[in-house]
């Protein structure tokens, strides 16, 4: 997929962190062959540092800083910039929290931040909800890709609202789109993936599983599947069986 | 004098940003910094004046998702 003119081989985007061990970390990476990792900034001697940031380097990968934790446009804009300066890249996960309970994004604010930020040059990636008219206002914002939730961030709980994934899917059919948070199993990174989604963002779902690089493997796959399944366009399901064996021909055993 | 270094005050004998970051042992860490809630770009930092009290953070890399 492209995305601020830039080409990603792979559709999914992993993040870094929560993981057992940094040598789990890197090989979950690898092992999800992630182009773009999201990495954070936190107040120096939190635990990350200089250790963390030449861990992500040695893996060769694209970093997508975000705003995790901010609730207001000002913390977001400030930590942005901050980000912009120790991460060397104009990409931000734009985060604007409105409530500590969902992690729901304040969307007034998000835009408002949206805006202010690509106006200063970065490339914003808004973690949003899959509400048609604040993704347009986004898009007036200046951000050229859209990255609703699939499901409270850390729930694991899927797609909650397939039906507004879907509708926003058809309303930009050219904008890219990521689901962001909420995928807890690979049959939800598919799923989003058949709703033809241009990618998947997840965390929690890899660092947490028993065995991180084994579920980052299994996420890999099922992108790839569910990418494949939305170009093969699918059959449509309907309510009633109908058999896939030809009926002409089939003989008759009566007595 | 006290400032307030990421929620604790410390005690410095620099007044610069640039100077307080190297008498706490920053110098040519990846950090960013913040001055009384603004962003202060590194190569603002020699010019930004510390007063008694004041607020900076300094923050680094850490995992995110």
């Amino acid at each position: 997929m492209r995305v601020y003119n830039t080409e990603l081989g792979s559709r999914l985007l992993l993040g870094t962190a929560q993981y057992p061990s940094p040598t789990v970390l890197a090989e979950a990476v690898r092992a999800s062959g992630a182009e773009v990792v999201t990495v954070s900034l936190r107040r120096e001697g939190a635990g990350g540092g200089e250790g963390f940031w030449r861990l992500i380097r040695d893996l060769g990968v694209r970093v997508l800083p975000n705003t995790a934790g901010c609730h207001t446009v000002k913390e977001a804009v400030t930590t942005a910039q901050m980000a912009r300066e120790v991460f060397g890249t104009p990409w931000i996960k734009l985060e604007v929290i409105g409530d500590d309970d969902t992690l729901q994004p304040e969307v007034f604010g998000l835009v408002d931040a949206a805006r202010i930020l690509s106006a200063e040059g970065f490339q914003v990636f808004p973690y949003t909800t899959a509400d048609l008219v604040v993704a347009g206002r986004l898009l007036e914002a200046g951000c050229q890709v859209l990255m609703p939730w699939g499901a409270p961030i850390g729930s694991g709980r899927g797609l909650n609202n397939p039906y507004a994934l879907r509708s926003l899917r058809a309303h930009f059919p050219d904008v890219p789109l990521v689901v962001d948070a909420g995928i807890g199993l690979p049959s939800h990174a598919a799923q989003a993936m058949e709703l033809g989604y241009d990618a998947v963002l997840l965390n929690t779902a890899v660092a947490r599983a028993g065995d991180p690089v084994r579920m980052a493997a299994a996420m890999a796959r099922a992108v790839e599947a569910g990418r494949l399944a939305f170009e093969a366009d699918p059959m449509e399901a309907r309510d009633m069986a109908a058999p896939s064996t030809p009926v002409l021909g089939l003989p008759v055993f009566g007595a | 004098m006290t400032i307030i270094i990421n929620g604790k005050p410390r005690e410095v004998r620099a007044v610069t940003l640039d100077a307080v970051l190297a008498e706490l042992g920053y110098a040519g860490a990846h950090v960013a910094t913040a001055h009384r809630g603004e962003f202060v770009p590194a190569a603002g930092r020699a010019a930004c004046t510390l007063a008694e009290g004041d607020r900076v953070e300094i923050l680094s890399p850490i995992g995110g998702g």
